[in-house]
């Protein structure tokens, strides 16, 4: 090729990204690699290694080592022998590690950059211009935190010894998105990355320790599934952190059911990106580039359902063709491409046979005329036109660079289609009219919503989804929150078991004298008392054995309606902070009016002193005031990410949350869980004490004269475990918060991975409802929200 | 290191003005502007964050390097406006510009590069009205036409009809181009029938001569502005539309580029018309123009490179590229002493 020839045609040429300095840190290893345990590199225990290919190439790039149970265990060893010297460190000296760690990363950012380019497939822009910066942007951020936890945690403590698992699209960043909070708090840790990517995270541990991070606080164990697998399953682990596969993620939220392990899950998704006929459609074309074209379209959060306003889709569709007609794809180190390599063959054969199945299912199928490379895991930028919700590409996430393309006809529809998905991690929203933006923004199901924008991330915003997408957010003050426990939890103990009461001779009744009236608890399902739909019932005893009524034997079908109930009560959730905060003062209100009443059925069924059952009834009508304050209080954030425009950080209600409550504090129990619930919108299916229901039964007439609508609250009684289970298996339940027994938490955990529903359990230990820092406030406020973040960038 | 094909063309005598030097199939056909359609200025929708992100990331995404590198930049120098518009412009001054129009790169580069006998050229001299007559004289014999600033710019706020005078005498005196500014307040007040009659009558005056918008994008502030600014001049007959006097606040910006690409994107597709864009003000290095080039190149086509539909307006940018040029045959950083001033 000639001067004159690039005069003639105007074409780029190549630009090639020199790779010297990664190929010569290759060479230095013999391109073999051990762990990276204490501090150093040791060989595998099992001596076996494990083949890593270059994407773009199909060559041989290095050996990495294959991780056993002794690996394991190693690394779980010197990442716990280093942890108490790591928090005792304290916030300040956390920090300057952590800032060394951002300076070692902008210090070293070609060497990193050209190495996951090699690596991963992707293109050298965005390692260059997006995940090393980001990287060292969230360690800097990070910093931070360590510099002022004291202050602002002062009621958390680290949680330990975290294992964290990351994945091959981001390797580098998504190291940072775990470590950087992990180590800031005080945690120590062991990482587990990506058996095709894992040479970024081997530099990384390495310069780490050369800057100073001392041996045992980062450990890096690299293997296949099984490495993983036995990451989760090691006792030593405190915390399991995991980004990947919605399916790998249901397995560990299955593997650590009991443990007591703590949980975070980052997971797969299927996000909508929405173009309303007023958006800057040029703007939302190059926004569909950033959305499914960025990273190859292996990205979780990548806008991979286009949902277009019908009246502007055949515009669209012409645009966006046109747009593809340019875009270029080639080796990962030029520097004039769009897209780069997909990780692995196994990843192409699967994007090329789900594109198959969508052109048999009737998509048009449109793809970027450019040339690509023969060799090496190359695809085309993909458009799937006339894809229907029901087509199989618009419901399994490809994790390529494959769009499919659907209309909607008002917003509403919009919000129906967007929130048609078991997943819920990102969504884009394009238009002109702020009020419209902003009014779907909140109606759709995803952690994160960008508003006229895609794919921005920034390490002081959370990122973390909704439903099926997983939970947890990583970044920002909520993403704190992920590696540190509550100084309040730390002392429980184990519940004492109280054998129930025998049953005593019955009373010889009232004789010929004019007997009380009956009372029948019921259930309290959709604003109505029900009877149990199986219509048995379970005698309530006293703790000597006497009969004080019988309560319904709630059932699968019962919880199954109240679950219904509670779905279609949603005007809850958008019910001002108002009028929730007025609801909650009322119920307190009508509570203290039948003080006496309730205090009685306490001591009725406990035996606890009259002063004591007085005293729960006091706490509960307190408890009550506290979730009336908090329900206008407990407010999002406004986050400042480097750029023109805000995020905000909402607090949103999770949903359907099912609630079984413990035996102790009947009254004060059931109040404590439910109330915090429905402060913040969510509404509630509640399995009161099993063995004194009566004043949870009690309550529903509280519940029926204090303007609650009809089934925000719904009163489930019965053999708790068993209810708990069924609230655990039922797909629309969201979240589940299960007090009272080890057995139903594991249960609960364990049963929670049909729809992930987030869990909240007790393991057996009991709380002190008494106890306010324990037991009221954000300690359970921050379990009865998820956090949503819209990004809305401004500008005229 | 001078390589490559030596395309020699040793009689190239240059052609007549208004014809054009690379080997486009088709001439490209002038816009006749057609009626005011107020639906395709209202429908505009423009996004800030949204069109800076695209420039933002586009030198990231496309680069060139070595011998395409130079062809770039080769052909950029065809695309510049040579321009003068300072209060001190003298005949000689002008006269010395031309001279520098006519042979924009030292001639031991050209050979070294291979183009030696192109007759390589800028795209056109640029100057006030009273230095037209001098310009056209000057370039006698040479494919370089002249462009003339006109209707009372910068600010364009001389009477309209001295606005139109003032054009027919620059046509008279021989200018191919007329770089008009349109009228600011139009925009500002939303007047957009105003804009359209003043720009309409400019191009009735223009005659045979091309019409090159300046919209002053600096003092028209958003992107919806300059957006529907460009579409109601295309609509009224410009031939091109052009972002800046170079004496606005702030000149060409790659945002403000986008925008005006996509209006000339849409009103081809509607049309079947090409318009030509050219920034002007603030683009001084080889890196600046090759940006733009670029965002040309990946917005409107291959095309929108030539100068028939592209210029760059410019007084130092040919100093940097003729030391990019000189690095690039030499390996050596140049120094602007080595290169003969315009």
């Amino acid at each position: 090729m000639s001067i004159a020839h690039y005069y003639e045609t105007m074409d780029y040429g190549p630009a090639p990204e020199a790779d010297g300095e990664a190929r010569a840190w290759l060479k230095r290893h013999e391109a073999t690699f051990g762990h990276f345990i204490a501090g150093k590199f040791a060989a595998p225990a099992s001596g076996k290694h494990l083949t890593t290919i270059e994407p773009a190439t199909g060559k041989t790039l290095a050996r990495i080592a294959q991780g056993i149970a002794a690996d394991v265990e190693a690394a779980v060893g010197a990442a716990r022998s280093a942890q108490s010297s790591w928090a005792k460190l304290g916030g300040h000296g956390r920090a300057r590690h952590l800032y060394a760690l951002a300076r070692m990363l902008q210090r070293h950012a070609r060497l990193f950059a050209v190495l996951e380019a090699i690596d991963n497939g992707k293109p050298i822009r965005e390692t260059r211009d997006l995940d090393v910066p980001l990287a060292a942007r969230h360690f800097l951020y990070h910093a931070g935190w360590a510099q002022l936890q004291e202050r602002e945690f002062v009621d958390h403590v680290p949680v330990g010894v975290v294992g964290q698992i990351i994945p091959w699209n981001f390797p580098l960043l998504m190291l940072a998105w775990k470590i950087a909070p992990a180590l800031a708090t005080g945690n120590t840790v062991v990482l587990k990355p990506a058996e095709f990517t894992s040479l970024t995270a081997l530099l990384f541990a390495e310069l780490a320790a050369e800057a100073g991070l001392p041996p045992g606080v980062l450990n890096v164990v690299t293997g296949d599934g099984a490495t993983g697998a036995l990451l989760v399953e090691n006792p030593g682990v405190d915390k399991i952190a995991f980004t990947g596969s919605t399916e790998v993620g249901r397995l560990i939220r299955q593997s650590t059911a009991g443990s007591g392990k703590s949980l975070t899950l980052e997971l797969g998704g299927k996000s909508p990106f929405i173009v309303f006929d007023d958006a800057d459609l040029d703007g939302a074309v190059e926004g569909v580039v950033d959305a499914i074209w960025f990273n190859q379209g292996q990205v979780c959060c990548a806008g991979s359902r286009l949902l277009l306003q019908e009246g502007i889709a055949e515009t669209f569709r012409k645009r966006l063709i046109r747009r593809m007609e340019t875009l270029r794809v080639g080796p990962p180190l030029d520097k004039a491409i769009d897209m780069g390599a997909v990780v692995a063959p196994v990843q192409l054969e699967r994007i090329k046979a789900l594109v198959e199945t969508g052109v048999k299912e009737g998509a048009e199928k449109y793809q970027a005329p450019g040339p690509i490379p023969a060799e090496g895991c190359f695809y085309p930028p993909t458009l799937l036109w006339n894809v229907h919700p029901s087509s199989t590409v618009a419901i399994e996430e490809i994790f390529g660079p494959v769009l499919v393309a659907m209309t909607f006809r008002t917003p509403d529809e919009a919000v129906m289609l967007a929130n048609n998905t078991r997943y819920g991690l990102a969504a884009s929203v394009w238009s002109e009219t702020i009020g419209l933006a902003l009014d779907i923004a909140p109606k759709l199901q995803a952690g994160v919503v960008w508003v006229n924008a895609t794919n921005l991330f920034d390490a002081s915003v959370g990122f973390g989804g909704y439903r099926e997408s997983g939970f947890g957010r990583e970044g920002g003050r909520e993403g704190l929150y992920e590696y540190l426990k509550p100084k309040a939890w730390s002392g429980r103990k184990a519940r004492a078991k109280v054998p129930p009461p025998s049953p005593a001779a019955p009373a010889d009744g009232a004789g010929f004298g004019t007997p009380s009236i009956d009372r029948t608890a019921k259930l309290f399902v959709g604003g109505k008392q029900v009877r149990p739909d199986g219509n048995y019932s379970r005698a309530v005893l006293s703790p000597k054995g006497r009969q004080l009524g019988e309560a319904g034997e709630g059932n699968r079908k019962d919880i199954r309606n109240a679950v219904a109930a509670a779905r279609s009560a949603e005007g809850w959730a958008r019910a001002t902070t108002h009028n929730r905060a007025q609801i909650l003062y009322y119920l307190a209100e009508n509570l203290s009016a039948r003080g006496d009443e309730f205090a009685k059925r306490i001591g009725d069924m406990t035996g606890v002193s009259p002063a004591k059952a007085r005293a729960e009834v006091e706490a509960s009508i307190e408890r009550l005031f506290s979730y009336g304050a908090w329900a206008d209080k407990y407010e999002g954030t406004i986050h400042a990410p480097p750029l023109r425009g805000v995020a905000l950080a909402m607090h949103e209600p999770i949903g359907v949350v099912g609630v079984a409550c413990p035996d102790e504090a009947p009254l004060l129990g059931f109040i404590s869980l439910v109330a915090p619930l429905i402060a913040m919108g969510n509404r509630v299916v509640a399995v009161p004490s099993e063995r004194h229901p009566l004043a949870a039964t009690d309550f529903y007439q509280v519940l029926e004269t204090s303007d609650v609508p009809s089934g925000v609250v719904n009163i489930v009684t019965g053999e708790r475990d068993v209810l708990a289970k069924v609230l655990a298996e039922h797909d629309d339940v969201d979240a589940l918060w299960v007090f009272g027994s080890q057995e139903a938490s594991t249960a609960a955990e364990r049963l929670s991975v049909g729809n992930l529903k987030r869990t909240l359990v007790d393991h057996g230990l009991a709380l002190d409802w008494y106890d306010r820092a324990a037991s009221e406030g954000p300690i359970l406020l921050r379990h009865a929200v998820q956090v949503k973040n819209i990004w809305i960038p401004y500008g005229d | 290191m001078a390589q490559g094909v030596l395309i020699s063309n040793p009689s190239a005598v240059p052609a007549q003005p208004h014809a054009r030097d690379h080997n486009r199939p088709h001439p490209i056909a002038r816009n006749s502007g057609r009626a005011l359609e107020m639906d395709w200025v209202d429908e505009i929708r423009i996004n800030l964050s949204a069109a800076e992100r695209r420039v933002a990331s586009l030198p990231g995404r496309r680069t060139v390097k070595k011998d395409a590198q130079a062809a770039w930049l080769l052909k950029a120098i065809t695309c510049i406006d040579l321009t003068t518009l300072n209060g001190d412009d003298t005949t000689e001054r002008v006269k010395r510009l031309c001279a520098k129009a006519r042979a924009p790169i030292r001639s031991d580069l050209l050979e070294a590069l291979g183009f030696a006998g192109r007759g390589l050229h800028t795209g056109a001299i640029c100057v006030y009205h009273r230095f037209v007559a001098t310009a056209v004289e000057a370039l006698e014999g040479y494919d370089i036409p002249v462009a003339a600033v006109s209707t009372g710019f910068p600010a364009g706020l001389v009477p309209h009809d001295l606005k139109l005078k003032e054009i027919e005498a620059s046509v008279r005196d021989g200018a191919h181009e007329i770089d008009i500014v349109i009228t600011r307040e139009h925009v500002l007040t939303g007047d957009w029938r105003a804009l359209y009659a003043e720009v309409r009558d400019f191009r009735a005056a223009c005659g045979d001569a091309h019409l090159k918008t300046i919209l002053a994008t600096g003092d028209l502030k958003t992107l919806r502005n300059v957006a529907k600014a460009s579409m109601v001049c295309m609509m009224a007959g410009a031939d091109f539309i052009k972002t800046s006097t170079g004496k606005e606040g702030v000149n060409a910006t790659l945002p403000v580029t986008l925008a005006m690409l996509r209006m000339i994107r849409v009103y081809e597709e509607r049309t079947g018309f090409k318009i030509g864009f050219k920034p002007a003000g603030g683009i001084s290095t080889a890196k600046d123009v090759l940006n733009y080039q670029f965002l040309m190149k990946e917005e409107l086509g291959r095309d929108w490179l030539e100068p028939d539909l592209f210029r760059v307006g410019a007084s130092s940018l040919l100093a940097d590229i003729e030391r990019q040029l000189e690095h690039h045959v030499t390996g050596r950083y140049s120094a602007f002493n080595r290169h003969p001033v315009g």
